[in-house]
């Protein structure tokens, strides 16, 4: 009951899509390379022009400043960690080109639709829902990522995130293809429609979230690191400020929590259902509740005074490492219940 | 108080770390107390979260007796030297062995220890009213000011209005001052404690489903009816409090198992499993008798509990006669499947032949012959299905020892052979007999299909699951909800006589990190001035962060 010509079909627009986020990746990175040169030239000037008008001016305030606490803000801006802070004009430099980054945002929406109609036609080909092998998970998480990503990008400035987002999703989609799995339709413990398809959305939304936090929080690490040597150089200048790239990676976070306690939850009904008992330390179920329970420590880090923002940020990069380990080796390397990769060893 | 400092946050009043309170004392109540505080720390119950994480680690790359028996002892046969040492440290018990209990209990505790005083203190702050207003607002992270055409009475009731209409709790002045605070989000700290707590609930919940339940295995063949009591249960495990008289009374029939396996796909797809559906008839004593269709994903119910199919395979009716005729056996043999494509194996005991007559061997649903392997299956549904057979005579049930349904012990029997001494070898295929040397013959009669049921109770499912909901609730509203401040200053001011004017100072203060709280303060503001009449508004928001989550 599969449809080769569909899954064929399918297999082409997501192997398409792969290349057009190759070329994303490449203005994603021109994109950042761009604004960072620009935003590090800008920042000299300004901090040569601050040198000037703090000794010509005798103490008078810049033009531009409003208040006494803009007026702070220029002091420190000999550093150049708030260049992110004064919108518009540091932001986009009058010379500085938005091209590239624009051409990488319209080439990732061009590859979310390709991955998101890859995915939908896997669907149609095996008249299913497609989240029955590792494959397909890798689809539907890249899909979810995708979409993530882009639509956040259409309510904000989200370019310069975009590297951080389009090269994981090209990794998901790599190792899925690594693992490929030919159409087919499931085993019965998997052919459960309900509790499959909200138990596995769930997973692959919440996966699909925590990557995108991951890539944050990298990014948050490495902006860190050079304002902490305040030395922001290259593409490094051209992403916001270390405390916004962590605030929102924590952002990113609580929403994925509560998702992955839910596909916890819905996984716990869905084995009560299928066997009998609704936890019963099967290696999957170890690891969803591994995950679970790294992320739960991530927040609770983020809470505590005394753990620094950084610390946290490696313990959310330990949850994700987490989330790699039970994607590859547990589903190819041990056997238990849900031995769904569809691979064969 | 000219000089107060404004925290630029929300603090608890208690502190969040206690370790950083008082170092330890002398004297063994001092330590007693250190060592509380040190466990019930947010640090602690990171650590323990951590550990709680590696420590289940272990159980998911070794095998482990209450998953799978048969694979802890295929590793012993496999590591004979690395067996032993690691069963020493428990690595095949992990999830009942003390070092995993420890861990979890010391968080549970730490949990108690963490959720009370937090109790209390919520109990507290949701009676007592929000702080007076700093003298400056200057301080606070998120703040707007604006002007507006009345006089600071009015102003101020303005303010009051704009934030009992955004739902916040007011603490006013006493004594006549022009400033007002709100405060909101006190579900947040609820929402904590309830996710918190639920989740003591879901563990005492899985605790007592381990303590309380039980379950228990038994195969039936089509058409066969079977009773529940403690003794007709091929396997029946008790937990440490529950024992037979918890077994309620019910039969079960199976009247029929439809199973389909994947003949179109290639590569590993093939030869999987596609459906499993069943009917079966339950009847409860006093109750009319049921009939209730059931799969892998959906169990019969029986009293309050389920029955869950968990495996399937065949069962070849097999005749066997005398050299006279007379029938000496007649039954389906349940065969148990050993690999994916169903080859099976298992044994036919006749003891109403003297000597007793043993056959054991094979059953192939799809015959095929490898030249290294032999006889296997290549598909597990019947394409070519066979029995293949030996047989043994002599004293089946030696000492009367118990033993396996699905082989035979043959110390005390000898291996029948051919007239040229070769053992006697039967492969018989439906319809077809086979007659052993001296008559007997054995019949393949036909295949029917087995399922094999679990029974299980479980009291602490449905605790379980309600709590689990509670967390989600729990954990929707302490992520969802922001508990923020916000004050309102005015100052009244006379720019010309006779016209009155009022600065609005509006701030924010936030718990933890909350990017979007200058676009409320900046709302509040407008609507402080919509409230006053629209009149002379220069708002002059001070735009800290603009691009944040
Ligand atoms: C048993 C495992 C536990 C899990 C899964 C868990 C989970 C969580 C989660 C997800 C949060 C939300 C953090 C945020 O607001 O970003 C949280 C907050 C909190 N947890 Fe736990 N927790 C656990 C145990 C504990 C223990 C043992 C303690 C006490 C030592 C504790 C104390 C707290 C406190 C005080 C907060 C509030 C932090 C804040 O926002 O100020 N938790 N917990």
């Amino acid at each position: 009951m599969t449809d080769p010509q569909l899954a064929l079909a399918s297999d082409i627009a997501i192997w398409a899509s792969l290349a057009v986020l190759a070329l994303a990746l490449i203005s994603f990175s021109a994109h950042l390379a761009v604004t960072g040169a620009a935003r590090e030239r800008h920042d000299k000037v300004k901090a040569r022009e601050k040198v000037r008008v703090g000794v010509g001016a005798d103490g008078e305030q810049p033009a531009d400043t409003v208040d006494d606490d803009r007026a702070t803000g220029l002091t420190d801006s000999t550093t150049p960690t708030t260049a992110a802070v004064e919108p518009p004009t540091v932001s986009h430099p009058a010379e500085v080109t938005r091209r590239w980054g624009v051409i990488g945002l319209q080439l990732t929406w061009l590859a979310t639709f390709g991955v998101v109609g890859g995915t939908i036609l896997r669907g149609l080909s095996v008249q299913r829902w497609p989240l029955g092998n590792m494959y397909e998970f890798a689809i539907v998480a890249a899909s979810f990522a995708l979409i993530v990503f882009s639509t956040w990008s259409l309510k904000r400035d989200r370019l310069w995130l975009g590297p951080f987002v389009v090269l994981p999703v090209m990794a998901v989609l790599g190792a899925g293809k690594i693992w490929y799995t030919e159409a087919s339709q499931l085993m019965p413990a998997l052919d459960n429609t309900m509790w499959l398809s909200i138990h596995v959305t769930l997973a692959t939304l919440s996966v699909a979230l925590f990557i995108i936090g991951a890539a944050l929080g990298v990014a948050f690490l490495l902006r860190d690191s050079a304002e902490k040597r305040s030395r922001i150089r290259g593409w490094l200048a051209g992403l916001p400020e270390g405390d916004k790239l962590e605030t929102m990676t924590y952002g990113v976070h609580i929403f994925a929590f509560p998702l992955w306690t839910f596909t916890l939850i819905t996984g716990a009904i869905w084995a009560e259902v299928a066997w009998g008992r609704y936890w019963g330390w099967d290696p999957k179920e170890i690891w969803t509740f591994i995950i679970w329970v790294v992320y739960a420590a991530y927040l609770h880090s983020r809470a505590t005074s005394g753990w620094t923002k950084r610390h946290a940020t490696y313990v959310a990069l330990l949850g994700m490492l987490c989330i790699i380990l039970n994607y590859t080796v547990v589903n190819l390397l041990i056997t238990g219940l849900h031995s769904y990769s569809g691979v064969s060893t | 108080m000219a000089s107060t400092r404004t925290p630029e946050r929300i603090e608890p009043s208690y502190p969040k770390d206690r370790t950083t309170l008082g170092g330890p004392r002398l004297g063994p109540a001092g330590w007693a107390r250190w060592a509380w505080r040190q466990l019930t720390s947010m640090r602690t119950a990171i650590y323990l979260l951590l550990l709680l994480a590696a420590a289940a680690f272990p159980g998911s790359i070794f095998p482990q007796r209450s998953v799978d028996p048969v694979q802890v002892r295929t590793f012993f046969e496999n590591n004979p030297d690395l067996g032993p040492w690691l069963d020493r440290v428990l690595l095949f018990d992990v999830f009942s062995s003390p070092w995993f209990a420890s861990i979890y209990l010391l968080l549970m505790i730490s949990l108690v220890g963490c959720i009370i005083p937090r109790m209390r203190q919520h109990w507290r702050s949701i009676r007592a009213q929000p702080p007076p207003a700093p003298q400056r607002l200057t301080r606070l992270p998120a703040r707007a000011d604006g002007t507006v055409a009345t006089d600071g009475r009015e102003a101020l009731a303005a303010a009051r209005e704009a934030l009992k209409a955004k739902g916040y709790r007011l603490r006013d002045a006493e004594d006549g001052d022009l400033w007002v605070t709100g405060e909101k989000g006190y579900l947040k700290e609820t929402g904590n404690l309830l996710f918190h707590l639920a989740l003591l609930g879901v563990i005492v919940a899985f605790a007592a489903g381990n303590l309380f339940g039980w379950r228990g295995e038994i195969i039936i063949q089509e058409g066969q009816s079977w009773t529940a009591t403690a003794g007709t249960f091929d396997t029946l495990n008790f937990s440490p409090l529950a024992d037979e008289g918890d077994i309620p009374t019910f039969t079960v029939e199976l009247n029929k198992l439809d199973v389909a396996f994947e003949s179109q796909a290639d590569g590993a797809q093939f030869g999987q499993p596609r459906r499993f559906d069943g009917l079966a008839t339950v009847e409860v004593p006093g109750q009319e008798p049921e009939q209730q269709e059931f799969a892998v994903n959906h169990p019969i119910s029986v009293a309050g509990d389920s029955i869950f199919l968990l495996g399937n395979g065949y069962a070849p009716i097999v005749t066997i006669r005398d050299p006279d005729g007379e029938v000496l056996y007649s039954d389906a043999v349940t065969f148990l499947p050993q690999d994916n494509n169903y080859a099976s194996e298992g044994a036919i005991k006749v003891t109403a032949r003297d000597p007793g007559l043993g056959l054991v061997g094979g059953f192939l649903p799809t015959l095929r012959i490898d030249p290294e392997l032999g006889m296997t299956s290549s598909f597990p549904g019947l394409v070519d299905p066979v029995l293949a057979l030996t047989a043994f005579e002599g004293n089946l049930f030696p000492d009367g020892r118990p033993q396996s349904v699905f082989n035979i012990d043959t110390d005390q029997m000898t291996q029948l052979t051919d007239e040229e001494g070769n053992p006697v070898a039967m492969l018989i295929r439906p319809g077809e007999y086979f007659e052993l040397p001296d008559g007997t013959t054995v019949e393949f009669d036909g295949i029917i299909r087995w399922a094999g049921l679990l029974a299980r109770h479980d009291p602490g499912r449905m605790p379980a699951l309600g709590f689990a909901i509670a967390t989600t609730v729990g954990l929707a509203l302490m992520l969802g909800i922001k508990r923020r401040r916000i004050y309102v200053r005015i100052e009244p001011t006379t720019p010309t006589t006779g016209s009155v004017q009022a600065v609005v100072r509006v701030a924010g203060q936030p718990k933890g990190s909350d990017p979007g709280l200058q676009t409320i303060v900046d709302d509040v503001l407008l609507r402080i001035t919509r409230i006053t009449g629209d009149r002379t508004t220069t708002p002059e928001t001070h735009h800290r962060d603009k691009d944040t989550v």
